[in-house]
């Protein structure tokens, strides 16, 4: 398990200093995030109380649709020069391909969330009164369950012709318990309701997260052979 | 007389891809220090049979010996007795040529990688430019880095999968010298390639494979020479 741990660091850092050298995914997901965030600025007056209710799901849009487009690259830029086939010959288990690379994107979307929400919450002039440990808990929460089913499913629809447009297909279906948790949670957070009511959805978050960590942990193997 | 010791051994490796027998039994034996070359027509099944034996594909069928030890999917210190030069470079186009070979050493627990890895960067004539993203390198230039990242972990074998493939003179008899050497020095070397001239100058033996099964091999001396192996593998492929 240390070799695996380690494998995957070694796989993560050279997917992450690879991205901060080239910033084209990066870059392509904070304009993404930015674009949503300002459309939907200007489509809700921020002086209504309704648009309490709108940001919640407005975190979630923009961490999925600007992930998914993270997510795309994650396993595409290993075709290049067939660098897959470089690492599946390597003395490594597999499965450090497959935790490297979760860790690298949950990297990224984090980073790209750590701006975008900031923005979000300004222009929407929407004052942060709720627990921030428990916004932060809920939103790595389902963010971290978001990357292990699409690090999964990127992989793949890697080989597909269409990997750009297979991908929300296949993932989009399988986030909707999760989704719906933790939009349901935020807005708990945001509105400043009582904790405990969140708890529920957040146990909902650990117990998807943890499933499918598990399976796609035992499953990206075949994956692999395929490819 | 002392006994030859087996390297790599593959008994009796099938493989099915898409209900399709594409492996019929393939047994070969590759001795320590030995160069066995694998040549065939197109689609004999000689790629499907390096993945194999890589560990990059399961076989349906047989066993796969490596240094007495039976390799398995998870056998990574078996797997990094074995250094797989395959028909595309495994580098990445934003990474320099060190930064390749740093993230591959770590990868096969190298001990000190840097100076290993300028090492083989000067052995490839690769040091000057060992700073410079490889997106703007030529075929022969990626080649080159990719015998310098084989060589990184020393594997006890190297499977060359058509290793001369779009390499200048310089480039070829460089490669031709570095196999020497590594067999000099106890390397087993399983070669793959449609070049008999390289096969000619280089093996010790050669197998013929056809139709995913061995129908012929042949020690490679002094009585075989290039026009006579060409003789004797179109016979090979005719009758087979």
């Amino acid at each position: 398990m240390k070799d695996i741990l380690s494998d995957a660091i070694t796989i993560a850092g050279k997917d992450l200093s690879n991205e901060f050298k080239t910033k084209q995914t990066i870059g392509t997901m904070v304009i993404f995030s930015a674009l949503v965030i300002l459309v939907f600025s200007f489509a809700f007056d921020p002086t209504n109380n309704t648009v309490k209710a709108v940001i919640p799901g407005l975190i979630w849009v923009i961490t999925i649709f600007s992930g998914t487009l993270g997510l795309n690259r994650s396993f595409v830029s290993e075709l290049e020069n067939n660098c897959l086939t470089g690492l599946r010959s390597a003395p490594i288990d597999v499965t450090s391909i497959y935790l490297g690379k979760t860790l690298a994107n949950f990297t990224l979307v984090t980073i790209v969330q750590t701006i975008s929400i900031p923005v979000l919450f300004l222009l929407f002039n929407y004052r942060f009164t709720g627990s921030l440990l428990w916004f932060i808990l809920i939103v790595l929460s389902g963010t971290f369950g978001f990357i292990v089913v699409g690090t999964f499913l990127s992989a793949l629809a890697a080989n597909a012709k269409n990997s750009e447009m297979l991908l929300p297909v296949l993932l989009l279906p399988l986030l909707s318990p999760l989704m719906i948790a933790a939009v349901q949670a935020t807005t708990i957070v945001l509105v400043n309701e009582q904790i405990s009511d969140a708890i529920g959805w957040l146990q909902l978050m650990t117990a998807y997260d943890l499933l499918f960590l598990g399976a796609c942990f035992l499953l990206f193997e075949f994956i692999m052979e395929g490819s | 007389m002392k006994e030859l010791e087996i390297m790599l051994e593959i008994k009796n490796l099938t493989k099915i891809l898409s209900d399709k027998l594409i492996l019929r039994g393939v047994s070969l034996k590759l001795n320590k220090g030995e160069i066995l070359a694998v040549v065939g027509p197109n689609g004999a099944g000689k790629s499907t049979f390096f993945k194999c034996t890589v560990g990059l594909l399961q076989p349906s069928g047989g066993e796969i010996i490596v240094d007495g030890e039976i390799i398995k999917k998870k056998s990574a210190a078996t797997r990094k007795k074995i250094g797989f030069l395959g028909h595309e470079s495994f580098l990445y186009s934003t990474l320099t040529p060190l930064e390749n070979l740093r993230f591959y050493g770590k990868l096969y627990k190298v001990k000190s990688i840097d100076s290993k890895a300028n090492q083989l960067l000067k052995e490839v004539g690769l040091h000057l430019f060992k700073d410079v993203p490889i997106r703007s390198f030529s075929r022969g230039m990626l080649q080159r880095l990719s015998i310098a990242r084989v060589m990184l972990a020393d594997p006890e074998i190297l499977m060359l999968d058509e290793p001369h493939t779009g390499l200048d003179q310089d480039a070829v008899s460089l490669l031709n010298m570095i196999i020497k050497e590594k067999k000099n020095i106890g390397t087993s070397v399983l070669l793959i390639s449609h070049d008999f001239e390289q096969v000619q100058a280089l093996a010790d033996s050669v197998a013929v494979l056809k139709k995913g099964k061995i129908i012929d091999t042949a020690p490679l001396n002094a009585d075989l020479n290039l026009e006579k192996m060409k003789d004797w593998y179109s016979r090979a492929v005719s009758e087979g």
